[in-house]
């Protein structure tokens, strides 16, 4: 019972989503709100590695998510689809159903070599320095990226919808919903299982204090290049699933405000605290999306009650200065986060009794 | 040949001017407080926001001549700036500093409120661009084949007098001691009698005036504003400052200099779509080569 219980949530999630998404339960609306909940986790958890448990000050995972959505869209629409600059399709487009998640990881792979790029620079620097040439990182990847104008440059890349509609047609299920559940299972997994072992406890030794960790025999540079790597790895997945829902990227939305979206899920969430970084990126997610709503409602009652002159309206603009507010307001009251450092488990002790997530 | 390059020179000179005059702001700031102050660069944005209000209103409620409205203008863009950038730190960060927070949840509070002064922006001026009005005629001056405007001239003589005032006051005054005392040893600082806050304050005021003052000289050279300007033109002269090496008043004037220079000749020799990636491609091999910067002292960690 103990042991089963979170597999069997999971499965029980994996297959209520998709039964609600093909009976129609759900509408796209309510499917992309629950889509971009998994990648939100996926990132936040995943920054969460660098910034929670080994301490550093990391602020340009977008370029990494960047790298990530551009090799996995190249890779599927050279492989799988007609297109202007790539040609006929290389394979069949009835492969792309089984393809898909060598495709992801491929993107994850070429992502986490990028990873090196700052990974190799935080061998010597700490702190400060290190957020530098992480925005410096951030702001090469995206004008790299610009300049290639063989993937579309600062126009964007797009083409990226047939996939999914081609993986429709071989087997009619939603499948971008399955991957995105089934990697955020997995990116969660991964790094459970990560920190919780001997291995990555080097990480939070690093953390702690990185002199004493390396007298104490744990290879620093190494550990970081592994935290690195595998932050940037599950990022440049995320990026994958990111372009292919949305069916067009560009450059322009993997910049620093991408960065900051996911450094305030962390810290929202928690440093160090897995379920913190999950439960901060639904929060999140669906603050976005109530804020849609709450914003047209704030402005007819405030017109209502004449605190606003008639000719101005409030804007979907304000989301972006409330929800800074919110992170200020909550950094004052309770700076350590949602959780701070603990995870549920720590909280509700009896639910040690129902479940071993290991 | 030579005239295209001292006019380069000349335009990297400008730009770098800028550059410094934000990179200041952010050393002063992270040299008393250790703290990346990330919305320096949309208090530049608001400087140059109420540098556009105060003129607009002089010229629509006075009869002044356009030099009177500048000279009134700088000085008070630069107080209501500097109001800005100290309401700022009593609303946002001395709260956390009193707890004794994080100093990355400081950061991040910073963070925010770029964004909140981003956005508000937006939100309340709406998206239309304003564009500034001229104030002093263009003068320009032909020497050879090279031109240079007075507007110019000004931006890069007031990024070396703002150099040479910080310089003085932080390494000849006694309240530029204290900075230095405070960004050495912060917590036997109070013990000595120095008061704490005030220091700080009075940091945030410097800080935050000569980023008024740098809006102020940007929208007179390029006269169309709008809410996103100090973001990215912020990003880069931090990159710049912790280039020539952070909380060093030399380093980071070197150092917007630097990017200023790097940037105007990328964008002479390549086209101007590689700017970006070579300008930070290049700081990126420096800070691995040097990695405390070009002035930076490497700090010793005691175990």
């Amino acid at each position: 019972m103990q042991k089963y219980s979170v597999p069997f949530l999971v499965v029980v999630l994996l297959v209520g989503l998709v039964a609600c998404a093909q009976t129609g339960f759900m509408d796209l609306y309510i499917q992309s709100i629950v889509l971009f909940m998994g990648i939100n986790i996926i990132l936040s958890s995943s920054l969460n590695i660098v910034n929670g448990y080994m301490g550093e000050f990391a602020c340009g995972h977008a370029a990494f998510m960047a790298v990530g959505a551009y090799v996995s869209s190249t890779l599927n629409v050279w492989l799988f689809t007609q297109d202007k600059f790539f040609g006929p399709p290389v394979l069949s487009p009835d492969l792309a159903l089984y393809f898909f998640p060598v495709v992801l990881l491929a993107g994850g792979v070429v992502a986490a070599l990028a990873g090196i790029l700052i990974a190799i620079p935080s061998f010597k620097t700490r702190g400060d320095y290190l957020a530098i040439i992480t925005i410096a990182a951030n702001y090469i990847v995206t004008s790299t990226i610009i300049n290639m104008d063989s993937i579309g440059g600062a126009r964007g890349f797009m083409g990226m919808k047939k996939i999914l509609f081609a993986m429709s047609d071989t087997v009619d299920l939603p499948w971008i919903l399955i991957w995105v559940v089934i990697s955020t299972v997995l990116t969660i997994w991964i790094i459970r299982r990560f920190v919780s072992s001997t291995y990555g406890k080097g990480i939070i030794a690093i953390c702690q204090d990185e002199v004493a960790a390396e007298i104490m025999s744990v290879n620093t540079n190494k550990m970081k290049l592994i935290a690195f790597m595998l932050s940037s790895g599950l990022a440049g997945i995320a990026g994958g699933l990111y372009a292919h829902i949305l069916g067009y990227i560009n450059p322009g939305s993997f910049g620093i405000l991408k960065s900051t979206e996911c450094l305030v899920m962390v810290y929202l969430g928690g440093m160090g605290s897995l379920s913190g970084s999950v439960i901060s990126a639904i929060l999140f997610t669906l603050l976005l999306e109530v804020l849609r709503f709450v914003i047209p409602w704030m402005d007819t009652v405030m017109h209502w009650a004449y605190l606003l002159p008639d000719g101005y309206h409030l804007s979907q603009v304000w989301k972006w200065v409330f929800i800074p507010m919110i992170l200020i307001l909550l950094m004052q009251f309770r700076p350590e986060g949602i959780m701070g450092n603990r995870e549920l488990s720590d909280f509700f002790p009896k639910l040690k009794k129902f479940y071993s997530f290991k | 040949m030579l005239a295209s390059i001292l006019q380069n020179i000349i335009n990297a000179l400008q730009w770098g001017s800028f550059y410094s005059l934000i990179a200041l702001g952010y050393t002063l700031v992270y040299g008393v407080l250790l703290l990346i102050n990330f919305a320096h660069g949309d208090i530049f944005m608001v400087g140059a926001y109420i540098a556009f209000f105060v003129a607009t209103f002089f010229l629509s409620m006075t009869t002044l001549p356009g030099w009177m409205v500048l000279a009134l203008t700088i000085p008070l863009g630069m107080i209501l700036t500097a109001l800005v950038g100290v309401s700022l730190e009593r609303i946002a960060y001395r709260p956390l500093r009193r707890k004794g927070a994080h100093r990355l949840y400081v950061v991040i509070t910073a963070l925010m409120c770029g964004l909140v002064l981003e956005n508000g922006n937006l939100a309340l001026l709406g998206a239309s661009r304003k564009s500034f009005p001229e104030l002093i005629d263009k003068v320009v001056y032909t020497v050879g084949t090279v031109t240079m405007t007075n507007l110019k001239v000004a931006v890069i003589l007031s990024a070396l007098l703002t150099f040479a005032i910080l310089q003085f006051i932080v390494t000849k005054t006694k309240i530029g001691m204290a900075m230095r005392a405070i960004s050495y040893d912060k917590f036997a600082v109070p013990l000595m009698g120095i008061p704490i806050d005030t220091v700080i304050v009075f940091t945030f005021v410097l800080g935050s005036a000569f980023a008024g003052l740098a809006g102020l000289l940007f929208a007179l050279s390029y006269p169309i504003l709008d809410p996103y300007m100090g973001a990215m033109i912020g990003w880069k002269a931090f990159i710049a400052a912790v280039v020539g090496g952070i909380g060093d008043i030399r380093g980071a004037f070197f150092g917007g200099f630097l990017l200023g220079f790097v940037e105007i000749l990328v964008v002479a020799f390549f086209p101007s779509t590689y700017r970006d990636l070579i300008a930070f491609s290049i700081l990126l091999v420096i800070l691995c080569i040097k990695p405390t910067g070009l002035f930076g002292v490497a700090k010793t960690t005691k175990i």
